[in-house]
Formats: C-alpha cells, sequence, structure tokens
C-alpha cells in the first residue's frame, strides 16, 4: 500500500507491536508459560491504551498545536461510561440471584430498586439517577463511550476555538475544564458515586465462566488492536493533506486562514477526534484498571500526558507511544519499589520517594536539551538532520516546532 | 471594465488613533494598482480590513459583481471568495515542502471533512508543476520550504497564491530584501499576474512602482490623497508636500 | 483541594448556624397554654425598701397552709406552692426561700413547725421564717432537716430570680437577667417590671427593658401591649428577637371538614397545590380520619404471608413478577378476607376532596400573629442585607487571597509571557518556611515577622535560579516553559514530601490574629482575613509604587512593551527578566505565608491555589495590576455568590465556577483589562 511504503515506520511498528502481543501471550498465565503474570498482562494492556491516548494527545498538540491539558477527561468519561453498564449489569447478575431465593418472582421495578440501592447505597441514595437510565445496555454505553467525549470536546472546543483562545490560555482553559469535570464528579449527588467512582470493572458480565488470566489477555489484544488501528488511522490522517492542513494551522494559523481553510473547523475536528479516540483507550483501560473515579481526571494527569509525549517526541506518531510506554512502565517499575536503593552515607536514596524528583527534573532537561525526545534518536541512529534555521522556530505560533524539533 | 472591490467610507480607530478616515476607492476587475503612502498613512490596515483581520468602526467594502459584503465573512471565507494576500515576510511553511505548501494552496475544498478524503489526482500533480515551472522552483519541489533562500520563498509564496488563483491579490512590499535580478524577476510576475487578475502592489519603492506602470493611489493620514498615473501624482503638490514634508 | 473546602466550609458554618437556631426555634413549642392568673403584675409592693416593717401575715400563713407540701415536696405539685410562697410580700421572703433551696430548713417533728436552721455548737438554732426572729434551739434530732430534690431546687432558684432582679449587687442581678433570659416565662414578668425603675446600671436598665419588651410579647395580657412590643424589635438582629418571634407565627397542621372555630387560621391548603397530596393524605391518616395506604413492602409481605399451592389469592407464583398480577392477587386476598382492604386511588381524592387542610397559629390572637409576621419579614429583610454584607465580606477576603496568590503569577506572564507552573510550588516554599521559623522562634508574632522577608528571599532565590537555569532558555516558548516549569513543580512538590512528610504542618498565627470582629449576630470576620486582605492592599500599593515610581518599574514597562526598544535603550532585558521573576516568585513566598496561617500546610497547598491563580490572570487580563485585581474580585465574588445559592455544594459551586469562567473568555478572550504588548499575542 502507499501509506506503507510512504512511511517506513508504519510497518515496523505494526510488526513490532504483533510480536510484541504474541510474545506475551505465549508466556502469559493463560498460555501456560506463566513468564508474564496476569497483573503484568493487564499492566501491559494499560500501558496499550495510554499508548492510543498519547497518540491523541500528539494529534491534538504536536500536530496541531493545541496543547490540551485536559484530554484525560475524555478518558475518563470513556471509562466511566463503560463502567456505568459493566457496575449495573453485574450488579443485575448478584441482585437477581439474590431475589430469586425470595417467596415471590420479583418485578423489574425491585430489581431495579435493588441495583440502586446496591450501587448508591455507598453515597447514601437508592434511587437510579437519569443518567444511568441506559445503563443496562451496552450498545447503548458503547455508543455513549464515543458521544460523551465527542459531545464535551465539541461544546467545549467550539467555545473555545471560536473565541479564538490560543496558547498557553487555550492549555489553562483546557485544565479549567478536567477541573471542573473532576470536582463535578466528585460531589455524591453527580449521579456516578462521587469519589468511590465506579467499581469492580474487572468482572465483566457474561465471561464470569472465565478465569482473569484469559479475560486480562483478551483485553490486551483489544488494546492491542486499537493501539494498531489508532496508529494507522492516525498515520492515514496525518500523511494526507489534512495532515498538511493541521501542520500549517500549529505552525502559522493566521497564514492558512488567508488560505481560505476555516482553521477553527479544523481544529475542533482534531479536538474532537481525539477525544473520542481517548474515549476509547478509557473505555478499554478502566476494565483493566478495575476502577475509576475522579482523581483520574485530575488535571496532573493530562499534564503528564503531555511530559510523555514530549519525552517520546512530539510532532511524530511513534514518539507519542514510545514516550507513553517508556514513561508509564518506568514509573511503574520505580514506584513499584523495584529500583535498587541509593546508599547515600547517612541517607538511603529510595526510589519510591525520588522516582517524581527524577522525572520532574529529566522532564526539565528534556524540554531544554532534547526537544525532539526519545523519537530523536532514531534520526540520529538515521543521521537525518534538521534543516538549519539559525535558531528560529518554524513559525511565530506557540504551538510550533522548534528548529530542533523538526524532522529533516 | 467592471468594478471587482469597492472600498467606501470606511473608518477605523485603534486606542483613539485614527487609522483610516472615511477611506473609498475601487478596483476595477484585471487591474494593477500600486497603493503608496509615507509610513503610518494606513496601507497595511487596508489589507488588513480587506482580508477580514481588523474589523473596521464604520463602511462597506463590496467584493465581485454580486457586491458581496467583505467585512461580514472570516478571514476564510474572503479567501474563499477570491481575495488572497502576500505578506511583506515571506510566510510559508517551513516545515513542508514546497509540494506540500503548493499542494496546501491550490484551489479545491477547504472544509476539514472533504480535505480529509481529498488526494491528488494526476491533474493536481500537472498543476503543481507547472506552478513551480512559472516561479521557478521546479528543481525545489520535494526540499523543505525552510531550507529555501529568502527570495525563493516570496517567489514559492507567489506561487501558492496563483496555485489559490484568486480574483484580487493584495500584495504587501513585494520588493522588500530583494537583490536587483530577484526585483526584476518579481516585477514580470506580478505585471503578468496583473493579467489574468487584479493586483493591489502596497509599496514604499518609488522605483519598483515606476516600473509597474499602472494606477497608482496615494494614502494619507488613513484616506486618499490622489491618484492617477505616477507622473500625475507625483506633480501634486500636496503629494510633495507630504513626501518632502516628511523628508 | 480538600482542605481549600474545609476552610470554605468553615466560613460558611456563621450562616449555618444562624439557620439552624432559626429552624430550633421555629419547632420550640409555643406557651401560650400557661393560666392567666400568674401571669398579674405582681404587687407594687414587691421591691420594699429594707428598713420598713412588713405585713407577716401572707408569708406566716402560706407557710403553715402548704407546711406539708414544703416539707415533702414533689416536682409535680410544689410549683404553684413556691409561686405563692415568692409572691408574698416582705423582706423574709427571699430568706426563706433561699434557706430552702440551700438544704437550711427544719421540722419540728414534734408539731411540724417549720425553721430556718442554723447551727449552734451540737444544737439547731431554730429561726421563724416569717419574722426572722430566733425561736431558741433544739437539739438535731428534735428537727428533720429537708432536703429538696434538685428539680424542686430549680424551681425555688427561678422564683427567687425576681429578688435578685433588684440585688444590690450587679453581678447577681446580669446572672438574673441571665437565668430569666434563659427560661423565659410568664410569672417573671411582673418582678420584672417593678424591678426596671430601680435600675440605676445604665447596662443593665437596656438589657432589663429588652428582656422586658421580650417577655411582654410573649406573655402579656393584652394583644395591644403584645404587638406593641413585637413591633418594638422591628430590625432587631438579635437571635433571642427570631427564638422569641418564631414561636408566635408557628403553625400546624389540621385536616378538618370546615374552618375550626375561633382558631386563628394562618392559610388554608389545597391538596395537589399548596400540599403533597401524598403529605395530605398522610395527615387524614395520621389523624386517624382514613385508612392507611397500602405500601410496596406491605403488599409484598401479605402476598408471601398466604402462599399456598404455589398461588397466591388464586394468582400462581410465577406470575407475580409484574405489578398488575400482584395487585389481582391482593384484591384475591381480600376478597378471601384473609388482608385487610387498601385504600384505592379513588377513595383517596374522595376523601381528599371531603376534608380541607389548615395551618393554624398556635397564637390565638390575630393581631398577634399578623405583627409577628410583620416584624419577622423586616427582620428577615434586614437579615438578607446583612448577610449579603457578611458575604461580601468573605467574597472580599477571598479575592484578597486570590490576588495574593495570582499576583506573582500575574508579574511573571504579564513581563515575560512566561507561565510558570511551579508558581504553586513557591507558595508552598514560602508557607514551609513559616513553618521552618516556627520550629526556632516560638514567639508567633516575631516568627510571622521573620517569616514574612524569609519567605520573601528564599523564593526570590528559587525564582532566580530557576529563570536563569530553565526559563531563560526557552523565551518565546511559551507552551516548553509551561511544561518545563511543570517538571519542576512535580519534582518540588516530591522533595517538599519526602523532606517534611505527607502530614500536614502547622503554622500558627500570633494570639491577637485569633478571633473574629462580630459586628452583629449576622456579620463577623476572623482577624486573620483582615489581615490577608491588609497585605493584600500592601502588595497593590508596593507594587503601584514599584512600578511607577522606580526606575527598575520604568525599566520593567520598557522591556514588558517593546523587549527590543529597551535594549536598544542599554535596558538589559536578561537581567530585568531575572528580577522579575524573583519578584513574582518573591511574592508567592510571603501569600505561601499568609495562606499557611488559615490552610494546612502541605506538599499539595500550591496545588489547591494555583488553578485559581491562573484563572485570576485570564480573566484579569495579563501584564495589569489592576487586571489581577479585578480578577480576583470577579472569580472571589462569583465563587462566593455561587455558594450563597448552593450553599450545601462547594464542589458543585466549584463547578459552576470554572464553567462560567469559560464562557467569559468568549466575551473577552483577552481578560476584563486587555493589554497591548508583548505577551497579548498581537
Amino acid at each position: 500500500m502507499n501509506l506503507f511504503r510512504k512511511h517506513p515506520s508504519l510497518p515496523v511498528f505494526l510488526g513490532l507491536l504483533a510480536a510484541f502481543v504474541l510474545a506475551v501471550t505465549l508466556m502469559s498465565e493463560a498460555a501456560g508459560a506463566g513468564l508474564v503474570s496476569t497483573s503484568f498482562v493487564k499492566t501491559l494492556g494499560k500501558t496499550l491504551c495510554l499508548c492510543l491516548i498519547a497518540l491523541a494527545m500528539d494529534l491534538v498538540w504536536g500536530y496541531t498545536g493545541i496543547l490540551s491539558l485536559g484530554h484525560f477527561a475524555f478518558f475518563g468519561l470513556g471509562g466511566y461510561m463503560i463502567g456505568m453498564w459493566l457496575m449495573y449489569a453485574r450488579t443485575e447478575t448478584i441482585v437477581e440471584a439474590s431475589l430469586a431465593s425470595g417467596a415471590l418472582p420479583p418485578t423489574p421495578q425491585e430489581v431495579q430498586d435493588a441495583i440502586a440501592t446496591q450501587i448508591f447505597g455507598v453515597v447514601g441514595a437508592s434511587d437510579l439517577p437519569a443518567i444511568w437510565s441506559l445503563a443496562g445496555s451496552l450498545p447503548a454505553q458503547l455508543a455513549l463511550v464515543v458521544l460523551v467525549p465527542a459531545a464535551l470536546a465539541a461544546v467545549f472546543g467550539w467555545l473555545a476555538f471560536r473565541a479564538r483562545v490560543t496558547g498557553v490560555y487555550l492549555s489553562i482553559l483546557t485544565q479549567a475544564m478536567t477541573l471542573a469535570l473532576a470536582l463535578w464528579l466528585f460531589q455524591n449527588d453527580s449521579g456516578l458515586r462521587g469519589n468511590n467512582g465506579l467499581s469492580g470493572l474487572q468482572n465483566i458480565p457474561g465471561l464470569e465462566q472465565h478465569g482473569q488470566d484469559l479475560v486480562s489477555l483478551w483485553f490486551f489484544w483489544a488494546s492491542a488492536l486499537a493501539l494498531g488501528l489508532g496508529y494507522l488511522g492516525a498515520q492515514w490522517l496525518v500523511s494526507g493533506k489534512f495532515g498538511s492542513v493541521i501542520r500549517a494551522i500549529r505552525d502559522d494559523e493566521a497564514r492558512v486562514r488567508f488560505l481560505g481553510y476555516p482553521v477553527e473547523g479544523f481544529k475542533l475536528f482534531v479536538f474532537v477526534l481525539t477525544a473520542v479516540v481517548a474515549g476509547l483507550a478509557g473505555a478499554l483501560y478502566y476494565p483493566q484498571a478495575g476502577i475509576v473515579n475522579p482523581a483520574e481526571l485530575a488535571p496532573i494527569a493530562s499534564i503528564y500526558l503531555a511530559v510523555w509525549v514530549a519525552i517520546g517526541g512530539r510532532g511524530r506518531l511513534y514518539g507519542a507511544v514510545i514516550g507513553a510506554a517508556f514513561v508509564s512502565l518506568v514509573s511503574t517499575w520505580f514506584t513499584g519499589g523495584n529500583a535498587p536503593d541509593i546508599p547515600l552515607g547517612g541517607y538511603t536514596l529510595h526510589w519510591v520517594d525520588w522516582w517524581q524528583v527524577l522525572l520532574g527534573l529529566s522532564f526539565v532537561a528534556v524540554t531544554l536539551y532534547a526537544p525532539r525526545g526519545i523519537g530523536g534518536l532514531f534520526d540520529l541512529l538515521a543521521g537525518l538532520r534538521a534543516p538549519n534555521r539559525r535558531g528560529a522556530p518554524l513559525g511565530p505560533d506557540q504551538g510550533a516546532l522548534q528548529e530542533k524539533e523538526a524532522d529533516a | 471594465m467592471s468594478t471587482l472591490l469597492e472600498v467606501s467610507g470606511v473608518s477605523v480607530t485603534f486606542d483613539g488613533f485614527r487609522a483610516i478616515n472615511n477611506l473609498s476607492f475601487s478596483i476595477a476587475e484585471g487591474e494593477l494598482r500600486a497603493v503608496i503612502g509615507p509610513n503610518g498613512a494606513g496601507k497595511t490596515t487596508f489589507m488588513d480590513i480587506v482580508t477580514g483581520k481588523t474589523r473596521p468602526d464604520s463602511g462597506r467594502v463590496l467584493f465581485g459583481e454580486k457586491s458581496v459584503d467583505l467585512l461580514r465573512l472570516s478571514e476564510a471565507r474572503i479567501a474563499r471568495a477570491g481575495v488572497g494576500r502576500k505578506f511583506q515576510r515571506p510566510t510559508v511553511f517551513e516545515d513542508q515542502t514546497v509540494a506540500e505548501n503548493l499542494m496546501l494552496a491550490l484551489r479545491a475544498h477547504r472544509a476539514p471533512w472533504r480535505v480529509l478524503f481529498w488526494r491528488p489526482k494526476p491533474a493536481d500533480h500537472a498543476r503543481i508543476a507547472e506552478l513551480a515551472a512559472e516561479v521557478g522552483l521546479s528543481d525545489q519541489l520535494p526540499r523543505k520550504a525552510g531550507e529555501l533562500s529568502h527570495g525563493q520563498k516570496q517567489w514559492l509564496e507567489i506561487g501558492m497564491l496563483l496555485a489559490q488563483e484568486p480574483r484580487l491579490l493584495l500584495v504587501d512590499e513585494p520588493a522588500a530584501g530583494m537583490t536587483g535580478p530577484e526585483r526584476e524577476h518579481t516585477t514580470d510576475l506580478l505585471v503578468s499576474l496583473a493579467r489574468s487578475r487584479a493586483v493591489v502592489v502596497v509599496e514604499h519603492d518609488m522605483e519598483f512602482v515606476r516600473r509597474l506602470a499602472c494606477k497608482v493611489t496615494v494614502l494619507h493620514e488613513g484616506s486618499v490623497l490622489a491618484e492617477g498615473s505616477l507622473d500625475h501624482v507625483t506633480a501634486n503638490p500636496a503629494v510633495i508636500d507630504v513626501y518632502l514634508g516628511r523628508g | 483541594m480538600t482542605d481549600f473546602l474545609t476552610f470554605l466550609r468553615a466560613a460558611l458554618l456563621g450562616v449555618l448556624v444562624l439557620m439552624a437556631a432559626q429552624m430550633a426555634a421555629a419547632q420550640d413549642p409555643a406557651a401560650p397554654g400557661t393560666p392567666a392568673p400568674t401571669a398579674q403584675p405582681a404587687p407594687e409592693t414587691a421591691p420594699e425598701p429594707p428598713g420598713t416593717t412588713a405585713e407577716m401575715a401572707p408569708l406566716a400563713a402560706l407557710i403553715a397552709e402548704n407546711a406539708r407540701q414544703i416539707a415533702k415536696p414533689s416536682r409535680k405539685t410544689i410549683g404553684p406552692v413556691i409561686d405563692a410562697i415568692a409572691a408574698a410580700p416582705g423582706p423574709q421572703t427571699q430568706a426563706f426561700l433561699e434557706a430552702w433551696a440551700d438544704k437550711r430548713l427544719g421540722r419540728r417533728k414534734a408539731d411540724g413547725a417549720l425553721f430556718v436552721l442554723e447551727k449552734a455548737g451540737p444544737d439547731w438554732r431554730l429561726i421563724d421564717p416569717a419574722t426572722g426572729a430566733t425561736a431558741g434551739t433544739a437539739p438535731k434530732d428534735d428537727i428533720a432537716q429537708l432536703r429538696p430534690n434538685s428539680g424542686v431546687r430549680g424551681l425555688i432558684a427561678s422564683a427567687l430570680v425576681r429578688f435578685q432582679l433588684s440585688d444590690p449587687d450587679p453581678a447577681r442581678r446580669g446572672a438574673a437577667l441571665d437565668a430569666l433570659a434563659r427560661t423565659a416565662s410568664a410569672e417573671n414578668l411582673g418582678p420584672l417590671r417593678a424591678s426596671l425603675p430601680g435600675e440605676t446600671d445604665p447596662e443593665l436598665a437596656a438589657r432589663k427593658a429588652r428582656l422586658e419588651r421580650m417577655l411582654t410579647l410573649r406573655f402579656d395580657p393584652d394583644p395591644a401591649a403584645r404587638v406593641a412590643a413585637i413591633e418594638s424589635f422591628s430590625g432587631d438582629l438579635g437571635l433571642d428577637v427570631r427564638a422569641a418571634l418564631n414561636p408566635l407565627v408557628a403553625t400546624t397542621r389540621i385536616a378538618a371538614t370546615a374552618p375550626p372555630a375561633g382558631a386563628n387560621i394562618a392559610a388554608e391548603l389545597v391538596p395537589g397545590r399548596d400540599i403533597d397530596k401524598a403529605a395530605a393524605y398522610a395527615l387524614l391518616v395520621e389523624a386517624g380520619l382514613a385508612p392507611p395506604r397500602l405500601s410496596a413492602a406491605d403488599r409484598r409481605a401479605a402476598l408471601e404471608a398466604h402462599v399456598e399451592n404455589g398461588a397466591v389469592g388464586g394468582v400462581p407464583l410465577a406470575d407475580l413478577d409484574d405489578e398488575d398480577a400482584r395487585e389481582r392477587a391482593y384484591a384475591g386476598l381480600v376478597s378471601a378476607g384473609l388482608a385487610r382492604p387498601a385504600a384505592t386511588a379513588a377513595e383517596v381524592d374522595a376523601r381528599l376532596a371531603a376534608y380541607r387542610f389548615f395551618d393554624i397559629h398556635a397564637e390565638a390572637d390575630p393581631a398577634v400573629t399578623d405583627a409577628a409576621r410583620a416584624t419577622l419579614d423586616h427582620i428577615e429583610m434586614k437579615v438578607g442585607a446583612m448577610q449579603g454584607l457578611d458575604l461580601g465580606l468573605d467574597a472580599l477576603s477571598l479575592a484578597s487571597i486570590y490576588f495574593l496568590a495570582a499576583i506573582g503569577l500575574a508579574i511573571t506572564f504579564g513581563v515575560m509571557g512566561v507561565i510558570n507552573m511551579a508558581h504553586g510550588e513557591f507558595i508552598m516554599m514560602g508557607a514551609y518556611t513559616g513553618y521552618v521559623v516556627q520550629q526556632f522562634v516560638t514567639d508567633y508574632t516575631l516568627s510571622i515577622l521573620i517569616a514574612l522577608p524569609l519567605a520573601f528571599g528564599v523564593t526570590f532565590a528559587a525564582g532566580v535560579a530557576m529563570e536563569r537555569l530553565v526559563i531563560r532558555h526557552l523565551y518565546n516558548r511559551p507552551l516548553e516553559t509551561l511544561l518545563a516549569t511543570f517538571g519542576i513543580s512535580i519534582a518540588l512538590q516530591q522533595v517538599a514530601k519526602n523532606v517534611f512528610g505527607t502530614q500536614a504542618r502547622p503554622l500558627t498565627a500570633p494570639g491577637w490574629l485569633d478571633g473574629a470582629w462580630v459586628m452583629n449576630d449576622v456579620v463577623s470576620i476572623s482577624y486573620i482575613r483582615i489581615a490577608i486582605f491588609v497585605l493584600a492592599l500592601i502588595f497593590l500599593g508596593f507594587f503601584l509604587w514599584l512600578m511607577k515610581r522606580t526606575r527598575l518599574g520604568l525599566e520593567v514597562r520598557a522591556v514588558t512593551q517593546n523587549p527590543a526598544m529597551a535594549a536598544s535603550m542599554g535596558i538589559k532585558p536578561d537581567r530585568i527578566n531575572m528580577l522579575t521573576f524573583g519578584l513574582g516568585s518573591g511574592i508567592a513566598g510571603i501569600a505561601g505565608v499568609a495562606i499557611g496561617l488559615f490552610a494546612k500546610v502541605t506538599s499539595e497547598l500550591g496545588q489547591d491555589y494555583i488553578v485559581q491563580s491562573f484563572m485570576t490572570v485570564v480573566v484579569g487580563g495579563v501584564g495589569n495590576i489592576w487586571g489581577t485585581l479585578a480578577g480576583a474580585a470577579m472569580i472571589g465574588g462569583l465563587q462566593k455568590g455561587i455558594e450563597w445559592f448552593n450553599p450545601s455544594n462547594t464542589l458543585a459551586a466549584q463547578t459552576y465556577m470554572i464553567v462560567f469562567i469559560i464562557i467569559f473568555i468568549q466575551f473577552r478572550p483577552r481578560g476584563i483589562i486587555a493589554l497591548r504588548g508583548r505577551a497579548a499575542g498581537d
């Protein structure tokens, strides 16, 4: 295919992904090998989902120049939407089993009341909020996984882009958006169980007869498939004229306007599209994590997302994926207490405590000295050099690429 | 010749400073026009108003035979209606190749959904090659625009304007910072452009304007001071006063 | 964020306490049922000046008449006796009651006569209670000492209050007034009135007059007097007034076929319009006027109790997963006589139509209730205005906090176009500096005075270091700066966590900042908030002086407006940027000390303020101190305003505020006060 020929990184990426999936599958507990524990399969599956949202972040920031500090809001919403079905359907099975032992067969109303009490007892409510009216239907909630993030992104994006809010203003507004959403979800009467969030999501209704080792492997496959498709789609998107337009918007949006392109429309399109991708990534992530709560939507999560993309190298798709995978796995390794402590005479440096400091500082270092991030290493290997523009960025806009960031 | 652009009674104020004061004049279809004036006469603001970058306080800007009011349109809509603009500094997309730059400018649907599924046809590639030849960048097509020289970027931008196929082209100080031969090439380009469309050149350099050999409008303090051939306006005592009086 | 919310909640507490008090007062049962005779004004002779000879007969007769009761008093029946004795004139009355309450009363076993006892060696000296004359001594065995229980002693004490009202000791008079105000009763009105003219202490006189009106409005038999007393309180903000007036307008809800005769009807309620139909029916059920409706749970229990051969009331068990089927089954049970018939919807409607529903005032006199209603309305209006003022003060103090937190950010953003994500951590550093200083300097006033400049110094140095090491390399790359400073922010936060632990550290305010400035029962503001407001004012002044009156300010403004031109005039933009950044960070440090005084000092302190600070800057517009001030005022006012509408839910209030700001940006994308310049973008 033309796309594969034009972008040699694409077949390499997809091939590596396939090989990785195969290797993990063969080494998993479900395959009997047991070299990779079920919990680690879950970690890997979650990491793939994070790679997918990093891909979305790269599209919106690296390619379109919108530094969104709110994309985890869409990720979390995706998780909430699928979580509603998971929780409702699972509670329904439990409730039906317990009511079946009563003297009378339960009415639908009694079943629903019991489900509501079961789910909302923890926040002192016993009514099913209106937003749960579709929770019993998997197709409806799957549709909401796409529609809710898309609607939020569309409304917010329409307001923000229409007012020509750009640069750091836009970043702060997106941050405010995710904070507002998190605060709203934190209250008990939001109808989504306040700070308890939705839990027990790892138990998939209808798949109870299969062990977690198998189910987690299925989710791992699904995450890998989503990432592969997402990567393919993103590559297709950015390699055509559309990609050319959004990169032009990133570097000099006023000029694009004078070419006759509706810049706001393009930004909105990318914003909504990436919100949907983020929602889907979240819908795959949280059943593997088992719980989704408002803390997941805190502004800091979205900033970390930008950190991953920056460390991986923005403006190149594999950079985002590498950044997300590298930082989140290394983070797991350090915070999991696996890194050896370093004795410093009177003080022992515990990585559990100091990893954040290292991450923060290495992030500063990457921003200062290696704007191309890890992805830049590939250019180095391939002997590619950025065009010499005597230190000037590639466009007047705040999101424009720096001279050192551009690939040759 | 029918009127293509009609500016009437336009005024705009920035923080109490009247940049454009009841400005009225018109451009005919296919006309080449030079707009000159001292610094602060409102030349660039005039272009900003026509292209939608600045909204005037009062007045009308009518365009085309349907007399569309440009003041009601967004920048992008104005561009799509057929007004192209060339900035003083060459503005091309440095991170993209010459071919990609031209492809962006090529006349086609501009809506995101249409752009998403747009794929270049052989005719489009041919048109790009033709444009590149016209501005003398044929062998630079796969190069990144950021690597071009200053003059080459100017030509690429003119090439992009040609690809846009505007009916009215606004050119802001095209000769600034150019070497002698580059100037000549630019003059030829502009004159040939004016054969198929209206071109308004804002310029400082009298010598350059003389070479264009066209009608001249002199702006001063935001309104028209004089209009006519270059010899006619330079003989005008008010114009002499303004130019000499300012040194 | 939670700490911050706790603080906000504390600010709201005042209002809530008021509301709770009002509600409690409304539920207080009214006491107009008290029989009238005791409410008669006391005889004029009560405050007899000492020295005059008083009639002795009434007291002696009363004591003799009730000797048995006095000797063995019962909490339930002794009340009238005590009241009668207390009403007896003469100087001995008080002495007798005091002796009784102090267990210094004895009964001579031989004849049952009562005496006040005094120790006389191994014997008792007997004193005639009516005359105060000594009546010889008696051995202890002959006398039964009276030991009234605490309930009776309480009754005696409240009867004694009227005597204490005229006590020569002002402190005792004050205590008596307190007691009277607590146990307002009709009997006390007379003695209180009688004590009014003799009161010499102006403060006590005012209190007595106020209490007199308070008792008048409740207990005076003359409605005109009550109405006058009620109206005299118009606009009084005291909680006690509302507590006294609320019972007057309290209503009970009744169902009847016709308006009850002679009742003071507050309103008639139409079911479905003024009163919920279910509630109206419940009222009928409660009054025994209608059979209760059948709840789903009751029906279910009835059905479960009568399962026979896999069916209930003729309906197969398997079909009972449906409302209609259960209805039919229950009907089957009823017709078989196994369950009681339940009211159907039609019956309910019929019953409701047969009755009328009224809110009846417990207070019988409509003139009084109307006056009370009008006065309460007036008071409530005034309370509302005062609460508005209180809210305004709250908003002002919140705005000062945001202003302090945001001003440093506004400076760095305005002058350099740099968003400093680590700004919150500088606030945190300031707060921890204050904490560390307090570990060494134990005097709180002194430690705060040391901490303020020290915090400025520490964060100034940190800011300059950050500018030199990081930000300098990222000029004109605001988004990269944002991310790099975020990296510093998470590093600093974790360092603070590692050094100081996750536990909250106290930063104690000096004693003179404790407490609050109380204007009246509604409006009060804590001294710490006033101090923060003053601090914000000082910074506003300092900043204006710095920018308008100093060489540095001039250079900063020059660099802000045109860095290239400024550089060519010999100003070093590098130096200006460094100093500006240091200054902005230093102010954050001082804000940290101020915030630490009322919020918990944790490593996440800065995070709680950073988003609000950003929004203050964005809403206000960059590069202009007045913009920051306007932004802080708007955010603070908005937040308090939204909380006013929804006081129970500060989280939702914050959500709405952010949504409002996002919409606000639509109309003023560059903030309230937009500036043209380097940071303005165009």
